[in-house]
Parts: C-alpha cells; sequence; structure tokens
C-alpha cells in the first residue's frame, strides 16, 4: 500500500501508467455511455408522472453524482498536497477542476430544464440548487485562484486551502433536500438501498454514470499528462520520452 | 422501442425540445472538453519536441570552416 502510494507520487511512473490505461477507459467509457443513454432515451419506458421529460435524469444524475465526487476526490488530493506536499496531488486538483465546472454547469443546465415542464419553473432558490451553484463558484474560485498566484508551490497552498474550505459545501448538498422543504425530488439512486426506480429506468442510468466515470478518469489521465509535460519539461525522462516518440 | 414512431421519439409528447436541448449541451460541451484536452497536450508534446530538437542542434559542435590561406605582412625588420 506504502509503496503504491509512493509511487502514485512519481509522475514519470504515473505518466506510463496513465498512458497504458488510457485507451481502455476511453473504449469502455464512450461504450457504456452511449448504451446507458440510448436505452434511456430510446427504450425506458415512460415515467407515469413527469413522461418523457425524466429522460434528461440519464444525463442530469451522472453529471451531478460527477460534479460532487470530483470536488471529494480534489479535498483528498488538498490535505495529500498540503501534509506531504505530493506534486501529484497538486498537478490532480489542477487537472480536474475545469472539469468539475463544466459538470457542475451541466447538472445545473440539465436540472434547470428539466424544471420547466416537471416544476414550471426554469429555477428555483432552494437549498439544493443553490448549493449547487455555490460548488459551481467554488470551481470557479480554484481555477482563478491558481492562475492568479505565479509560483507554483504557493498556489498549490492556496488551492489546497479553498478546496478543503469549499468542501463543507457537499454534506449539504447531499442532505439538502432532507433537511430542507426543496422542489427537488429526493436522491434517486442511493448505493445503500434498493433501487426506488424501475429496473428498465435504474439499469441505463447505472451505466450512463459508469460511462461518465470512465470518461472522467480517461479525461484526468490526459490533462494530467499534460500539466507533467508542462512541469516537468526539464527533466531527463521527459527528454527522453519526448524524443524517443513516446505520447 | 417505447415510441411508436421515429416522430414521436423527436416529439416525445412535447418533452422533445427539454430532452434534445439538454442532450444537445450534453454531448457538445463533453466533447468539446475532451477534444480540447487532447489538442492542449499534442500542442504541449510538440512544443517540448521542438524545443528539445533545438537544443540537441545547438548543443552540436559546429562544423569548422573550410581552410583558407591568407597572406599575412609580417615584417623583416
Amino acid at each position: 500500500m506504502w509503496q503504491f502510494f509512493h509511487k502514485l507520487g512519481s509522475p514519470k511512473w504515473f505518466y506510463g501508467i496513465a498512458t497504458r490505461f488510457m485507451p481502455w477507459l476511453l473504449a469502455s467509457g464512450l461504450l457504456l455511455l452511449v448504451a446507458g443513454i440510448v436505452w434511456g432515451l430510446a427504450f425506458a419506458p415512460k415515467d407515469y408522472l413527469q413522461g418523457n421529460s425524466y429522460r434528461i435524469i440519464f444525463i442530469h444524475v451522472p453529471a451531478a453524482f460527477l460534479a460532487q465526487s470530483i470536488y471529494i476526490m480534489m479535498a483528498f488530493s488538498a490535505v495529500v498536497t498540503l501534509v506531504w506536499r505530493m506534486k501529484l496531488a497538486d498537478v490532480f486538483v489542477k487537472a480536474v477542476a475545469p472539469v468539475g465546472l463544466v459538470f457542475t454547469f451541466l447538472s445545473l443546465f440539465t436540472g434547470a430544464v428539466w424544471g420547466k415542464p416537471t416544476w414550471g419553473t426554469w429555477w428555483v432558490w432552494d437549498a439544493r440548487l443553490t448549493s449547487m451553484l455555490i460548488l459551481l463558484f467554488l470551481y470557479g474560485g480554484v481555477i482563478a485562484l491558481d492562475r492568479a498566484i505565479n509560483d507554483e508551490k504557493s498556489a498549490a497552498r492556496a488551492v489546497a486551502v479553498l478546496v478543503l474550505v469549499g468542501v463543507v459545501n457537499i454534506p449539504i448538498i447531499k442532505y439538502s433536500v432532507d433537511w430542507w422543504n426543496t422542489l427537488h425530488q429526493p436522491a434517486t439512486f442511493k448505493l445503500t438501498e434498493k433501487p426506488s426506480m424501475a429496473m428498465e429506468m435504474w439499469v441505463p442510468l447505472v451505466l450512463a454514470i459508469l460511462g461518465l466515470y470512465l470518461l472522467f478518469g480517461w479525461l484526468a489521465c490526459l490533462r494530467m499528462k499534460t500539466e507533467i509535460l508542462i512541469r516537468e519539461q526539464r527533466t531527463r525522462w521527459v527528454r527522453d520520452l519526448v524524443l524517443a516518440g513516446g505520447k | 422501442m417505447a415510441f411508436d414512431s421515429f416522430s414521436a421519439f423527436l416529439v416525445m409528447e412535447g418533452h422533445g425540445p427539454y430532452v434534445w436541448v439538454c442532450y444537445g449541451v450534453f454531448v457538445l460541451l463533453l466533447a468539446g472538453m475532451m477534444f480540447w484536452s487532447f489538442r492542449t497536450h499534442q500542442d504541449i508534446y510538440q512544443i517540448c519536441k521542438r524545443g528539445y530538437e533545438q537544443q540537441s542542434k545547438v548543443g552540436q559542435p559546429k562544423p569548422k570552416a573550410p581552410a583558407t590561406f591568407t597572406r599575412v605582412e609580417v615584417s623583416q625588420d
């Protein structure tokens, strides 16, 4: 375990392993996501209450899952950055923050469009929607802070502190539908409980969620590799790798 | 299939515009982000490669100029 942890701290080791896994992540991610979306759009039955507008769930829930999961992963990386000063942890935060921003925007956008036929309004200032909007601002703040500080180490520390302060928002997002009265429906998908929806709807949703997680894995590896190239371009191993034509 | 025809699939009993706008924006942003990330990686890789190739050229010893004969005036005093 500790050996793996130490290996993970090596940009060279990570670059090699990421290059090897990336084609598998991309192929399996695309396959599962397309399967989940096609199944959900064309073959899953209509919802008895919401009609066909509920089909937005097959992208809304995966995007919202990713938006929160990415922030939790960033918080773990922030701890590693502050405690162990591991370079790759900071590389991860910098590489995935824009991805988290896009997924948060997607969950807000698809939620707003879904809200119009379901609730009769695009937006309400209730706890779930507002806390997701705060998550969007947190991602924006992390990206802006990182770009505002020139010194790499100072930027890494400042960003890690901001990420850790913002992590308090994650349980608020999760439990907002239980703690406050809200238009937003309770959690559709729980890992610990039996699904509250029909299996014909639940299976494509799971496929779409898994597919999007795998695609996120591909995106994270690719963006981390780019960041590693920028930071380590003066090292011999990057020079040897690039001159040898290795991607 | 959950729909009787392809047009029913597109219209989705009036919910089509909401559903298709969401899926359109989702695919556009996801594909755009993937393409942009891939392109940025390729660009950075090429910049590094060009830099290393230039360094290699600069680091190599310059080829010597061909030998020339020059008359040198030397004083016999």
